[in-house]
């Protein structure tokens, strides 16, 4: 369970991850948080909750709240597709062990990161703010970034997802900042 | 879900019988009427089992301690001691300590039980002045000796009883001689080495009295035969005859093949044969985790859903088979469902029973004689519910000793009786629980309050709030009104941590107030138990799902009249005025409303409010599924639950959604 647990800067283990797509980047989430992969199932909005949280999913007989991460981390989003899948993760928010549902653009595969291939986010130039981001990876020659799910989902309790504000030049979208 | 170790079993037993060794001594301190005898024993049994089960799982300390006061309360069932107010107060502080010694063990529990100790010594060696002493009916015959037939359940070993022990402890209470009959010994193949199958017969030579036989199987005797028989000394035959009706009760043949040989097989059967034992009585309870009847709960809710699912497949179908075993399965479900609740429900009496110490407690350090009057106690909660109940009823209780009820010269002044009241009252009401905290005290000080809440800028200045809304700054974090702080009361803490927790109950508080007469709190539950019927209904793409018992009609809302009534939300029906909220504009549905749209009129605490919604679709079967913590702001929903087809539908909070909608309806207000 403890995969993600603050390793950054010495100690760093060897990691399995899942990698996905969100908004046209490849992030991965650490596959020991990973219960299930669904395809798409029917969403229930839930009026009155905040946007990148407003949807339920029937799992398995539980209900379970639906998180877009691409909303929340500020990324572009497009209907679903073909590829849309909702990931299944179990994680403990403040304490008690929940099941959370992601949605993702695309699901990719479980890979290995070598403890050498891993290195702490860069302090500027993220798109996504830098203690939502457990590491990054190196697959090849792509980048991953691994995301920090329990500190996405403190912040979440904490009512503190503002986006960065220093942004990559790239897919900057002025209503966007604004509204955040 | 393993099995609790038996420490831990000694730890929760410990607490059920410290609770029983209260009650009895608080009911004993409040006179006992008739039942003294009985409380008398209730406490010296939970005294007793303390100290073996203690020793038993190596709670050295508290056997040892609570041997002492069990000696005292061995006085006192003999009659050589009475239990006056100084000794019940020195037992219940006892008590408190043994608590303090299994909860919490630390190095200065010598220190804290040397006062008590030494209060049992001098009751103990001062004044044993024997009071009269109750009929010693059980004393020893004259030939001075009991015949003793004892016969263990099968299992007896297994659940860790040695019945040697137990012999050799009875045969310490005098001299005698123990028979062994294996009568009841198959033959070796059928032989079962775990299993007691001898039984025996002690005729005992001694001067104890019947009861000290019975304490030697204080921990078994629920679940054995145990006959004690004076010792006779007549001729032979007439022993043999009397013994024979003794040792060949109804029961011991009735379950085992016939035994080899009988003794005494020969008599005949008495005419006047004692009555056969009651069936050997099954343990009263079951202690079960609380996760497992969660887990039950799970699987029985998920079972309803699979069934609504069938009777929907079942009503489309033409098959009268399938018809029927889909009606007899929902049957089973449902019923299913109802026993499952209520295995999770509790009487609130045993919660209530918990203040009466406190207020014994309270009323002697206030210097107010209080009695405390509890109603309801059969009220039944969901157990996690009453749990969360305790700290907020003693806030509520301690504000209303402390500040409601008058000091004695207040209450002779207004010509009240010395003695104040609390009624404490639970009570089941639609769906909801009431639980009410009545006192006849002062009531609250309108003035006081209002000048209170001016001066803090709660209120506007000059403004005449009613009541209700006034007695509600009460609740306002750090609000006090109290000139003195006392060690119980008035810092203004407490209110609000009780509503808090109230609300964090989905619960609402009503306050009631009267000058001069009293204040009465009511808390309103919801009966937050895991399974409801309820109403869905559709707005807009979303379905919903309306408590059923909150649901009191329902009308149409037609097309003139949804014109009509645009701006002023409140519709006529049958001549009383009911306002409406438009979910769909509440939950901001971008959908057209349908032609013909639906109210669902609903009581909201005192209130009737109608809810339009664009249809109705039926009863629903509903397991609650509390939503998770991320969506604890959406608080017009209790939670949700899983629909026929599979998909998620929310289930509306009726209070809260009122509260949203009136919020809502003033920003507008407001605005325009």
């Amino acid at each position: 369970m403890n995969a993600i647990s603050p390793v950054r800067q010495t100690g760093r283990k060897n990691l399995q991850v899942l990698t996905l797509a969100l908004g046209g980047e490849i992030f991965a989430v650490a596959a020991s948080k990973v219960r299930e992969i669904l395809d798409l199932v029917p969403v229930t909005e839930v009026p009155g909750s905040q946007a990148f949280l407003n949807g339920l999913i029937n799992v398995r007989g539980k209900v379970v709240p639906l998180l877009d991460l691409r909303l929340l981390l500020g990324l572009d989003h497009s209907a679903a597709t073909i590829d849309s899948r909702m990931i299944v993760v179990e994680l403990p928010i403040s304490g008690v062990p929940t099941i959370v549902g992601l949605r993702a653009d695309k699901v990719y595969e479980m890979t290995d990161l070598g403890a050498d291939s891993m290195e702490d986010p860069p302090q500027i130039g993220m798109r996504v703010r830098s203690n939502f981001v457990h590491c990054v990876g190196k697959r090849g020659a792509e980048f991953l970034i691994v995301l920090h799910l329990d500190a996405i989902f403190a912040a979440i309790l904490a009512n503190d997802v503002s986006l960065p504000t220093i942004r990559a030049p790239r897919g900057v979208e002025p209503s966007v900042a604004a509204s955040a | 879900m393993n099995a609790p170790s038996p420490g831990d079993v000694f730890l929760e037993e410990a607490q059920d019988l410290l609770e029983q060794l209260e009650n009895a001594l608080l009911d004993l301190a409040a006179g006992g009427g008739a039942d003294r005898g009985d409380l008398i024993d209730s406490a010296f049994r939970a005294l007793h089992t303390i100290k073996g089960s203690g020793a038993m799982f190596g709670f050295e300390a508290v056997a040892g301690f609570t041997h002492h006061v069990e000696t005292v309360f061995d006085r006192v069932r003999q009659g050589k001691l009475a239990p006056d107010q100084t000794m019940i107060r020195l037992a219940l502080a006892a008590k408190d300590h043994i608590r303090k010694m299994i909860d919490a063990p630390g190095p200065d529990d010598d220190a804290l039980a040397a006062p008590i100790l030494a209060g049992l010594a001098a009751l103990l060696n001062g004044k044993v002045a024997p009071v009269s002493a109750p009929a010693q009916a059980e004393k020893p015959p004259s030939s001075g000796g009991w015949r003793i037939t004892i016969k263990m359940p099968r299992d007896a070993m297994q659940m860790g009883t040695n019945p040697l022990l137990l012999l050799d402890e009875l045969l310490g209470l005098g001299t005698g001689t123990v028979i062994a009959h294996a009568d009841d010994v198959p033959t070796l193949e059928d032989f079962d080495p775990g299993a007691c199958l001898v039984w025996w017969q002690v005729d005992l030579v001694t001067d104890q009295p019947r009861s000290a036989i019975e304490d030697v199987f204080l921990f078994v005797i629920d679940d054995m035969e145990l006959r004690i028989e004076p010792l006779l000394q007549q001729g032979n035959a007439q022993q043999g005859a009397a013994a024979a009706e003794m040792l060949v009760p109804a029961t011991i043949s009735s379950d085992s093949p016939a035994p080899s040989t009988k003794p005494f097989s020969q008599a005949t059967p008495a005419k006047d044969a004692p009555p056969p034992e009651p069936p050997r009585r099954l343990a009263d309870s079951v202690r079960v985790p609380a996760e497992r009847l969660d887990d039950l709960m799970d699987r029985v809710g998920e079972l309803v859903i699979a069934q609504s699912r069938l009777s929907q497949v079942a009503a489309a179908s033409m098959d009268p088979h399938v018809k029927s075993i889909a009606e007899d399965i929902e049957r089973l479900a449902l019923e299913l469902r109802d026993s499952t609740m209520g295995v999770r429900t509790v009487p609130i009496g045993s919660l209530f029973s918990r203040f009466r110490r406190l207020v014994h407690d309270l009323s002697g350090q206030l210097g107010k004689e209080i009695a405390l009057v509890t109603v309801g106690e059969e009220t039944e909660l969901d157990k996690t519910v009453v749990e969360k109940l305790n700290d907020p009823l003693i806030h509520l209780l301690r504000n209303s000793m402390d500040h409601g009820l008058e000091s004695p010269e207040g209450r002779a002044a207004a010509g009240k009786p010395a003695c104040g009241r609390i009624v404490l009252t639970a009570r089941h009401a639609g769906a909801e629980v009431l639980i009410s905290i009545a006192d006849d005290g002062a009531g609250l000080n309108r003035d006081r309050i209002l000048a209170r809440a001016e001066e803090r800028g709660l209120i506007a200045p000059g403004a005449n709030p009613p009541d209700a809304d006034l007695f509600r700054v009460i609740f306002q974090p750090g609000f006090s009104t109290a000139r003195e702080i006392t060690s119980l009361s008035g810092r203004g803490v407490g209110m609000d941590v009780v509503k808090q927790a109230i609300e964090a109950l989905r619960g609402k508080i009503e306050i009631s107030s009267v000058p001069g007469q009293g204040t009465e709190l009511t808390l309103r539950l919801p009966l937050t138990l895991a399974i409801i019927d309820g109403l869905l209904v559709r707005v807009g793409t979303g379905r919903y799902v309306i408590p059923l018992s909150t649901v009191e009609e329902c009308v149409e809302l037609t097309a003139e009249q949804d014109l009509r009534t645009r701006g002023r939300n409140f519709l006529n029906i049958r001549g009383a005025l009911v306002p409406f909220l438009r979910l769909r504009h509440l939950f901001r549905s971008e959908t057209l409303p349908d032609l013909y749209q639906k109210v669902v009129v609903v009581a909201a605490g005192k209130q009737r409010v109608g809810l339009v919604v664009d249809q109705v679709i039926g009863n629903h079967q509903t397991v609650i599924k509390s939503l998770s913590v991320l969506h604890e702001a959406a608080n017009m929903f209790s939670g949700a639950t899983i629909l026929g087809d599979g998909a998620v539908a929310l289930i509306l909070d009726v209070a809260h959604l009122v509260d949203a909608g009136q919020v809502r309806d003033e920003g507008w207000r407001a605005a325009g």
